[in-house]
């Protein structure tokens, strides 16, 4: 095959635009670039607003990941207030949150990833006719069981916060409504049904069964639900070793309760875990359409080149840790966390398979935190306390959405918000090239990647893509 | 039927809520109805160069398109390109596409309240110069000009809602399935009426707290919000509690106002979202339809009469004073 140039868009079943470009010669992808082609200007939309108005414009940024964008404004509102939230309070924002993470994971799985195992190109594969049976594309069986079973547990939503997206129950001192003995009864009897679906579908075990593997290997073999036909088709497929990202993973840390983060953070790099250090964060704009300085987000800006000048290739800016790139989501976040199959797949060195098994243990793990955080809920207890913002302060919130590490940095001046910047979990994983040249984390993990004489979109492509799970909307924001 | 789905500048929610769609599935709900997605971004196989085939079908009438939805804003910077969004893959502007596939369409809907009158998106300084598929905020001509109809003869079908109740966006596409969605289906702004002849007020579990303008003064209490939290539900058009979100929640109901993200230029009321404007200490819009003298007498004669029982719980985080049961007096 000859050296060509493929473009590949509209890159659908990801959230948001997204298009890539890729050189490939001889059978593989060579090099690739990819361009978020959406700029909204959120970050300029802040700027002079009251600085609680955050908590209504942030979360639509994403229709997808609005309440950790909803979490993040909170948190960075009370770290500028030098306050936390109600113990309470708190317990409830994690619930909200972990309901809307588990359902990201869950469509992730069915919608957009698994659909394209139907693809006629599979036919012949001694799993394809399941594959189709299960995953075809709004008409598969699995794709109406998940659908059904996001739509009701999201009924917690509903109840906790008022509507899935875009709530304005989580504040800076906890949440606006305080649930009742009643209310905290329907939410477990939920989680139950919840609970029946995940196993019944998804894991063919017991939750508990699929959060103990404790090796790759057993993670691999496992062989019943719809995440053992995932595990036949990746072997078949060789989807392990697919795609493999930089081997650097960072977890800003889930759910911050009064204990710590449910979910530690850190990072993991040159094969073991070390502590991770927000103020290295730097965004580059070398090969964004951004005018300015490469900045840390406390100090960041960002003024779009409106006329989108080469080099750059995408507004998407590209945030690096030490000059670094990392990659984040929930596999990165089991690594950081110290579960041993997740930590077993990173040194085997990720890819296609560990980021998909990362998701599955994290959908079995926190289907058991929220049965205890909803049996712990206290209806006696405050859920939230009055919070006085300071005419000056700057705050940072930190959290991690179903698809990784997100940051929000705020300064207030004069009652006004003066700054704000946002770096959400795919700004770093599809980040554009830096200074140095070095490419974004899917940019390498796409090279190498199999391109069949003919192929316009690559199928091989189209997994390693859709295995990072992808929000173009929040990327740019 | 079919659909070709488009997402423009937005967040995608409107889609994130159609999948929350209930008794039945979204799927099943839609297929029993005769309705198909000739694509959707979130949801069909289709990707990469089989949709640009499939789009180019459409824009050269190869493949008659029933109904084309628009999700988000339509973004014309900067200086009128559209460059702000690219369709991926396609080299041209989603402005240009919409503007191109408008007229092919038998209906052209706009879902949520960014593709509908800009929205979100064109808030603050629009620094992206969004606007809706047929108005600019209050403006009629966004995208398309003011005068556009399909051809089917309707203007742009505007399902407002940021994001959207998945039943406005199902309900509207099965009526029209049904041929029954006329102009008089749809009020002054475009928005189906089904849903725009309530109020948001209608069914607010606040109610009898605004009776008696018993009102909270902070987030989390459980009192009436018009007075102090800025919340417009007497005025927001929207069945939101009547029919429940999510099952039975609604903005009012998990403690939190009403900002009226139905209407047009609802992102820029010009004051904190969550803090009633006031004017000599009187709340600046109250209830449109209502004489202002009316409403003042009426408030502060309700005001004066209003049970302890209400008083007590309007401030608190929960029910302190059941109805059976006397309010101390202190």
């Amino acid at each position: 095959m000859s050296d060509s140039t493929l473009l590949v868009g509209p890159f659908n079943r990801v959230e948001g635009d997204l298009e890539i470009r890729l050189e490939v010669s001889g059978g593989a992808v060579r090099a690739a670039y990819a361009n978020s082609p959406l700029f909204r200007g959120f970050e300029p939309i802040l700027q002079g607003k009251a600085p609680m108005d955050a908590l209504t414009i942030t979360p639509r940024i994403c229709g997808i990941c609005s309440i950790s964008q909803s979490a993040a404004a909170a948190l960075a509102l009370a770290e500028a207030a030098g306050v936390r939230p109600a113990p309470q309070g708190a317990l409830i924002a994690a619930v909200l949150h972990a309901v809307e993470n588990v359902c990201d994971h869950i469509t992730h799985f069915n919608l957009f990833f698994g659909a394209d195992f139907a693809r006629p190109a599979y036919a012949g594969r001694p799993w394809h006719d399941r594959a189709v049976a299960r995953f075809t594309a709004m008409e598969g069986s699995a794709m109406r069981a998940c659908v059904e079973a996001r739509a009701q547990v999201l009924h917690i939503v509903g109840l906790l916060g008022g509507k899935w997206p875009h709530t304005l129950a989580i504040q800076p001192g906890g949440v606006t409504r305080a649930p009742t003995a009643r209310d905290r009864i329907r939410m477990g009897s939920t989680l139950t049904a919840f609970r029946r679906y995940l196993e019944a579908e998804i894991f063919g075990a017991p939750v508990e069964a699929f959060a103990a593997l404790s090796s790759a290997q057993a993670v691999r073999d496992w062989s019943t639900g719809d995440a053992g036909l995932f595990m036949e088709i990746a072997a078949d497929l060789d989807l392990a070793t697919a795609g493999p990202g930089p081997g650097r993973y960072m977890s800003f840390g889930a759910y911050p309760t009064d204990d710590g983060r449910v979910f530690g953070p850190g990072l993991w790099v040159d094969g073991g875990l070390a502590p991770l250090d927000p103020g290295l964060i730097r965004e580059d704009l070398s090969h964004a359409w951004m005018l300015g300085e490469d900045a840390h987000p406390e100090a960041g800006q960002t003024v779009p080149d409106e006329m989108m000048r080469a080099p750059g290739y995408s507004w998407c800016k590209a945030p690096r840790l030490g000059g670094r790139t990392v990659e984040t989501g929930a596999f990165a976040r089991q690594v950081v966390d110290g579960h041993a199959a997740a930590l077993e797949l990173a040194r085997d060195g990720g890819g296609v398979l560990a980021r998909i098994a990362g998701r599955l243990l994290e959908i079995a793990r926190t289907q058991i935190l929220m049965e205890q955080w909803v049996a712990a809920i206290r209806p006696e207890a405050r859920f939230m306390d009055q919070v006085t913002l300071p005419e000056n302060g700057i705050g940072a919130g930190l959290v991690e959405a179903a698809r990784g590490s997100l940051g929000h940095w705020l300064r207030i001046e004069d009652g006004r918000i003066a700054n704000y910047q946002i770096i959400a979990p795919t700004t770093w994983n599809f980040s554009p090239r830096d200074a140095q040249g070095t490419p974004g984390p899917v940019e390498q993990a796409l090279v190498g990647a199999a391109v069949s004489a003919g192929e316009e979109t690559p199928l091989s492509v189209q997994h390693i893509v859709r295995s990072f799970d992808p929000c173009m909307v929040c990327t740019v924001h | 039927m079919n659909v070709l789905w488009l997402q423009s500048a937005g967040c995608g929610g409107c889609t994130m809520s159609l999948l929350c769609a209930e008794a039945p599935n979204v799927f099943d709900l839609l297929a029993g109805a005769g309705v198909s997605f000739l694509w959707h971004p979130a949801l069909s196989q289709e990707t990469g160069h089989e949709v640009r085939a499939l789009l180019e079908r459409v824009e050269s009438g190869a493949l008659p398109l029933d109904v084309l939805a628009v999700e988000g804003s339509i973004l014309t910077g900067p200086k009128g390109t559209g460059r702000f969004h690219m369709l991926s893959g396609t080299g041209r502007a989603m402005l240009d596409w919409v503007r191109s596939l408008a007229p092919r369409a038998r209906h052209v809907m706009a879902v949520g309240t960014c593709a509908t009158y800009g929205g979100i998106t064109s808030a603050g300084g629009n620094p992206a110069s969004a606007v809706g598929v047929q108005y600019d905020g209050h403006q009629p001509g966004g995208a398309l000009p003011a005068d556009f109809t399909s051809r089917s003869g309707l203007p742009v079908i505007n399902v407002a809602g940021c994001p959207t109740h998945p039943d406005w966006v199902t309900e509207t596409l099965l009526l029209l399935a049904d041929g029954t969605l006329d102009r008089d289906a749809l009020d002054v702004l475009g928005r189906p009426r089904f849903y725009a002849d309530h109020l948001v007020h209608h069914a607010c579990p606040k109610n009898e707290f605004y009776e008696y303008k018993a009102s909270a003064t902070e987030l989390s209490q459980i009192g009436c919000m018009m007075e102090n939290l800025g919340c417009v539900g007497t005025q927001a058009v929207g069945d939101c509690n009547i029919r429940g979100w999510n099952g039975e929640g609604s903005c009012t109901r998990a403690g939190y106002p009403c900002i009226n993200c139905t209407a047009p230029e609802f992102e820029e009321p010009r004051h904190p979202f969550t803090q009633t404007p006031k004017f000599a200490g009187i709340p600046i819009g109250l209830p449109s339809d209502m004489p202002k003298a009316w409403f003042m007498a009426l408030a502060s004669l309700s005001k004066a009469a209003t049970p302890r029982r209400i008083e007590r719980n309007a401030k608190s985080d929960r029910i302190e004073v059941a109805p059976n049961q006397k309010a101390d007096k202190t």
